[in-house]
């Protein structure tokens, strides 16, 4: 396990210094002036190369790279000051530490990105579990023909369509928004009950097919015969043996969902105006402020690799067949 | 033998045959008519204009008074269908519905079919070289597509628009419509074809060992050859299903980038700024999201059933 945990984490470590590498060479190597985006509209050369000065800009992209890299781990100076480490620099656009910025934002994120996927897993497999065990009923059939259309909604439809409908039409509600939840764990669980639903509406169609054709082919399998002809309860033969195999795929998929999901659930944070990482990233966009954007990237992928290494790990812990090697 | 007996008797070719099959499945029918109607309206988008009457940046609302109220909503019920406009007008600027509706659909789809295009023959193309290659080519084309999908994609085409932007416009100055299509398309394809590629490696590699692989290279077949003859008819079925479910994922996905404000601006018709305009005025005008939003179920539910009779169509022991 160790040796398994140490080759994946020196793999991760190489996928996410490749990604930085690319991601800050498209950024602050492309552009023909990065410094003419911090600086807007009225830019005299003069203060483009003060900005590049201050921002080490005039230096080759390599070695910006080198001090980026090296600021996160250990802090940088600059000539507006010292930033302490990690380090991702200074936004373009409002002067202020990224990091800072990221660990503001990170909290609504991650638990738009929490809830959701708690929904959305629980709704999602159970609602697949019992397709399967009423396979070609109406049930079945109705579920079928539901996740064909919940595969098709998007949460720039259903999320304005639920806000009309449960705020502003029957007042159930009030409009999502994010309160910590060490202050107000009931406000924070209220507010953010609409992204949760909306986020979750897109996946679980997904879940819910993939949990079913998983169990119908588990239920198919010799052991789970045998367990029935020895006869053991029709209950635990479907939870104890066909669920568990079928757990396996399941959680990989949740993992690379949530993984992409603490990375910024951009779309749902637009919908509902909620100032998590995602929405940072929009707005850093159209502010191209590179600095910023370049921080939730690296953040977003590091959560990716990171859920990549977690799903491997548990996997063998569902799968006793699976050796990590 | 008799003449009925002969007829029955004909030889069949396997893509008549698909084809039978394919035309037996009505909801793959029903789907297919669907999808066409979607873009035939995109093609026809303009012509549709000229017999309507109307165009989509027209501010009918506001050159005409009497049709907007004092604070921009329609005076019309229902978000002021009637008549003259079909799908009513837009709140605020008073643009035509229908006619934004039907050109943000070509724009979408014309952006939606060209990335995918693009990437099914990039995913063709890798994919099919490191499956019959092999060794270090399918390794190092492995390690490349793994790195590509650890890209965080929604982050990453939002964060690569304005850098592709930055690369053929200095900042400040307006990108012109055309790159941003272009940007579009682009950043779409880079990020999209690592699936199909994976998935065509795996197929290449157990078909490149059976025998009819083995006798064309006995027979002195040229690698170009084998690929064009012997493996390619028999990836037909794997590339068009992916397409088909390729596509539709590329519409939403470009429609999510209008709507959060990196896809296509202000004054092209667009599908998924639609509903960012939507969303500004739901609390007093609903009705404005709702034709956009029922248009694209529509279309995405009939693209993924189109995608299942597809493939029940060319290999008919998949069961659903």
């Amino acid at each position: 396990m160790l040796r398994f945990l140490a080759r994946r984490l020196l793999g991760a470590l190489v996928i996410t210094v490749l990604i930085s590498a690319i991601t800050f060479f498209l950024f602050f190597a492309l552009p023909a002036e990065p410094a003419l985006m911090s600086c807007g509209k009225n830019c005299t050369p003069d203060a483009v190369a003060l900005i590049n000065k201050n921002l080490g800009l005039d230096q080759p992209v390599p070695v910006q790279y080198w001090h980026y890299m090296a600021g996160i781990v250990a802090g940088r100076d600059f000539t507006v000051g010292h930033c302490p480490a990690p380090c991702f620099g200074y936004s373009f656009s409002n002067q202020q530490p990224v990091w800072g910025t990221i660990v503001d934002r990170f909290p609504t994120t991650l638990s738009i990105a929490l809830g959701g996927a708690a929904v959305f897993l629980v709704v999602g497999t159970g609602l697949g579990l019992l397709a399967a065990a009423f396979r070609g009923t109406w049930i079945d059939k109705l579920f079928s023909s539901l996740s064909l259309v919940g595969n098709a909604l998007q949460i720039y439809f259903v999320g304005v369509v639920a806000l009309a409908v449960l705020v502003s039409g029957l007042h159930w509600m009030d409009n999502p928004a994010y309160h910590p939840i060490t202050e107000d764990p009931v406000k924070w669980f209220t507010g953010m009950l609409i992204p949760w639903l909306v986020l979750s509406i897109i996946f679980i169609a997904n879940y819910s097919r993939m949990t079913r054709s998983l169990m119908i082919e588990q239920l198919a399998e010799d052991h789970v015969r045998t367990a029935r002809a020895k006869g053991m309860g029709r209950r635990t033969v479907f939870f104890r043996y066909a669920f568990r195999g079928a757990l396996a795929p399941v959680v990989t998929l949740f993992g690379i969902d949530l993984g992409s999901l603490f990375g910024g659930a951009i779309i749902t944070e637009f919908t509902f105006s909620l100032h998590g990482l995602g929405r940072l990233a929009v707005s850093s966009v159209s502010e191209t402020d590179l600095p910023t954007l370049m921080g939730v990237m690296l953040v977003g992928c590091t959560a990716i690799v990171v859920a990549n290494i977690v799903v491997d790990a548990t996997y063998a812990l569902i799968d006793p067949r699976v050796r990590l090697a | 033998m008799t003449t009925v007996e002969q007829a029955a008797l004909t030889g069949r070719s396997p893509g008549e045959l698909t084809w039978r099959r394919f035309r037996r499945d009505r909801a793959g029918v029903a789907s297919a008519v669907v999808v066409a109607f979607f873009f035939l309206v995109a093609l026809a988008a303009p012509l549709i204009s000229a017999v309507y009457g109307k165009d989509p940046t027209t501010t009918y609302g506001l050159d005409e008074p009497g049709l907007l109220n004092t604070y921009g909503y329609p005076v019309a019920p229902n978000g002021g269908i009637s008549g003259r406009f079909w799908f009513g007008i837009e709140p605020t600027l008073g643009r035509d519905v229908l006619t934004q509706l039907v050109h943000g659909i070509r724009t979408s789809l014309l952006i939606a079919t060209a990335a995918t295009v693009l990437c099914v023959l990039t995913g063709v193309a890798i994919g099919v070289t490191a499956g019959y290659a092999g060794g270090r080519t399918d390794y190092l084309l492995g390690r490349f597509i793994d790195l590509l999908l650890a890209f965080p994609s929604q982050l990453s085409f939002i964060a690569f628009t304005p850098v592709v932007y930055a690369l053929f416009v200095t900042p400040g100055k307006e990108t012109p419509t055309y790159l941003r299509v272009v940007t579009l398309i682009l950043v779409l394809w880079v990020l999209g074809w690592m699936g199909l590629a994976r998935l065509l490696r795996g197929q290449v590699l157990s078909l490149r060992e059976r025998e009819f692989v083995e006798a064309a290279k006995v027979t002195g077949a040229s690698p170009w050859r084998i690929i064009t003859r012997e493996l390619l008819p028999n990836l037909w079925t794997p590339i068009l299903v992916q397409a088909t479910l390729m596509l539709p994922s590329m519409v939403t996905i470009e429609a999510g980038l209008s709507f959060i404000g990196v896809g296509i601006l202000e004054p092209t018709p667009d599908w998924g700024r639609m509903f960012a305009n939507g969303a500004h005025y739901y609390e007093s005008d609903i009705t404005y999201i709702f034709f956009p939003g029922v248009a694209m179920i529509v279309f995405v539910v009939a693209f993924n059933l189109l995608g299942d009779s597809v493939r029940d169509a060319f290999d008919p022991r998949t069961t659903r």
